[in-house]
């Protein structure tokens, strides 16, 4: 039984697989996020840039607010589209 | 001496010490005493889970080096610095519940185990073992010359008297706790490292006149240095771009990472660890490298950039206070530490020892040879650090690129592709690792890239080609995978 074990049609891979697509889904997200205040608002010379509680506006929506954002996004992907699992093998292969 | 900084710091030392005898005593009832040594029996919840990732993670380099860097680049690099936020959530969601069901039914202790279970190749383990031993071992070495320097700057002891105080504190402790003690007393300093950073960000800011006179003051000094760009405009957004595979998703690949994602205790707890980690990351990235920032017009012309954290806390907090707050950066090294500690020395004990040279050992021959590999280890890395040979800081440079190079493809498709096999995780180490030396060496930025980019695309490459082209042959070989 030792070998073939990741080929077998365990129910908790499916579950297993779309979250970890979820991550993927999540990180890329992120980047566009960071990458896209940094450099949308920072690309300008910095006498005009405008100031979000004393940021540079790019830096507080690009770093501080992107914190922010993943933060409740992961706690809200979590909670709604993470499943409970048993890890054991133990009584729930069928 | 600065007794009232001190006073503190010691104070936390000697706390950590009583967890590692606590838990040591925990260790001696265990029925399991590879898997609790090495992996604290499976069983951290959410909350510790989170925390010794985080403070793993959070080494001395994103501690000391990395505010440094920030004083001296501006809010670039902080920018830079905030690729690291996808580690809180991305290691756990992609290795997840996967790796955790199939470790568990491998039975693996360490990241090798793995991949010794799901590739049944000898070389494969061994090529493995040897990449995280020379890896690990340097990086190893550098983290302890920053505990050293941290202590040396404080007291005023020498750079050895320094070296000595913190090579015994986190060899007892490891040497006797095993991984429980060190995910335990992770927790703790993750918690020093999250309320350190919180006080000194805010004494900073207040010693500043706030954040828009701060940033006034960085503007008239140097505009540059509230751009993304860096302080010479040097930082260019593929560059920074490029730290996403080194320090962000790329982190899926490092095997002190990876152990902790067997570790956990059931889905709950996965789950806790993610929004824990998440939070907890983000937070500790952005403060500590803005404390860099804007510690420059409160501090300016520092020119050792690793001395900005010590210097700012001295500076801007009362001596007491500075003490318990810089007990965070010690933490960040400890732990970080002592982490590599126990996993190099399961890679020697469990993945080479006992699968090639004894593999009957009996259960008290494998406890004595932990605790005896790790404190061999331990002795061999503080003499290393007393005079550290070039190779070792050259070494420890690119330790991360070169572990994420290597282990990145065999651990994220061996766990998500059905097809990959021994041939195609093999060449895809050489490859990674091959071309991660050469192009540091010879190419530093290729395509204005950092150097582990190529590395990682190539070994994918090399990956799925090998492992398609030898279909046949592997299917022949080894029914089943």
């Amino acid at each position: 039984m030792k070998h073939n074990n990741l080929v077998n049609n365990d129910y908790r891979f499916k579950i297993a697989n779309r979250e970890a697509l979820i991550g993927v889904g999540l990180a890329i997200f992120n980047f566009i996020w960071w990458y896209g205040f940094a450099y949308g608002l920072g690309s300008k010379d910095p006498s005009e840039y405008s100031y979000v509680f004393g940021f540079p506006a790019w830096f507080f929506y690009s770093c501080v607010l992107g914190v922010i954002v993943m933060s409740v996004l992961v706690i809200i992907v979590v909670k709604k589209f993470f499943v409970d699992v048993p890890f054991d093998d133990e009584g729930e292969d069928k | 001496m600065n007794w009232q900084a001190l006073i503190p710091l010691i104070g936390f030392l000697i706390l950590i010490f009583i967890i590692g005898i606590w838990t040591s005593r925990h260790l001696k009832g265990s029925s399991s005493f590879l898997q609790d040594y090495f992996l604290g029996g499976r069983s951290l919840g959410g909350f510790i889970l989170a925390m010794t990732m985080t403070s793993t993670y959070g080494s001395a380099s994103s501690f000391i080096g990395g505010p440094g860097s920030a004083y001296n680049e501006g809010l670039g690099w902080v920018l830079l610095a905030m690729s690291q936020v996808a580690t809180g959530y991305f290691v756990l969601m992609v290795l997840g519940k996967k790796f955790a069901i199939v470790t568990r039914r491998y039975k693996a202790v360490t990241m090798v185990d793995f991949l010794k279970e799901r590739y049944q190749s000898k070389w494969v383990v061994l090529f493995s073992a040897f990449s995280i031993i020379v890896f690990l071992f340097s990086a190893m070495a550098a983290q302890w010359i920053g505990g050293a320097r941290l202590i040396e700057s404080l007291t005023g002891l020498s750079y050895i008297g320094a070296l000595f105080i913190f090579a015994l504190s986190v060899l007892i402790y490891v040497t006797i706790g095993g991984f429980r003690a060190v995910a335990l007393t992770d927790a703790i300093q993750g918690s020093v490292m999250f309320v350190g950073t919180l006080i000194l960000l805010i004494a900073t800011i207040i010693a500043g006149g706030g954040v828009s006179a701060i940033m006034s003051d960085l503007a008239t000094e140097n505009p540059n240095l509230i751009t993304p760009f860096g302080a010479d405009g040097s930082l260019t957004p593929r560059y920074v771009s490029s730290f996403w595979i080194l320090v962000g998703v790329g982190v899926v690949a490092l095997p002190q990472i990876t152990v902790r994602a067997m570790s956990y205790k059931n889905s709950k707890s996965m789950h806790r660890a993610l929004i824990i980690g998440t939070i907890v990351v983000g937070f500790i990235m952005l403060n500590m490298h803005l404390i860099g920032v804007f510690a420059r017009p409160i501090l300016p012309g520092i020119e050792v950039g690793d001395r900005v954290m010590p210097l700012i806390a001295l500076e801007v907090l009362p001596a007491w206070l500075a003490g318990v707050v810089l007990a965070a950066p010690m933490a960040a090294i400890m732990s970080t530490v002592d982490s590599l500690l126990l996993l190099v020395s399961s890679t020697i004990v469990k993945d080479v020892y006992i699968n090639y040279v004894e593999p009957k050992a009996s259960y008290k021959k494998v406890m004595r040879l932990s605790i005896g590999v790790t404190a061999v280890l331990g002795i061999i890395v503080f003499l290393l650090a007393l005079d550290p040979p070039d190779l070792i800081i050259w070494l420890n440079l690119f330790a991360f690129g070169g572990l994420e190079a290597a282990f990145i493809w065999p651990i994220v498709l061996g766990l998500y592709w059905r097809k990959g096999n021994k041939y195609g995780a093999l060449a895809s180490m050489i490859a990674g690792v091959g071309l991660y030396v050469l192009s540091d060496t010879f190419f530093p930025q290729p395509l204005g890239l950092h150097s582990v980019v190529l590395p990682v695309v190539l070994s994918l490459i090399a990956y799925v080609v090998v492992s398609l082209g030898t279909q046949r042959k592997a299917d022949v070989e080894n029914v089943g995978i």
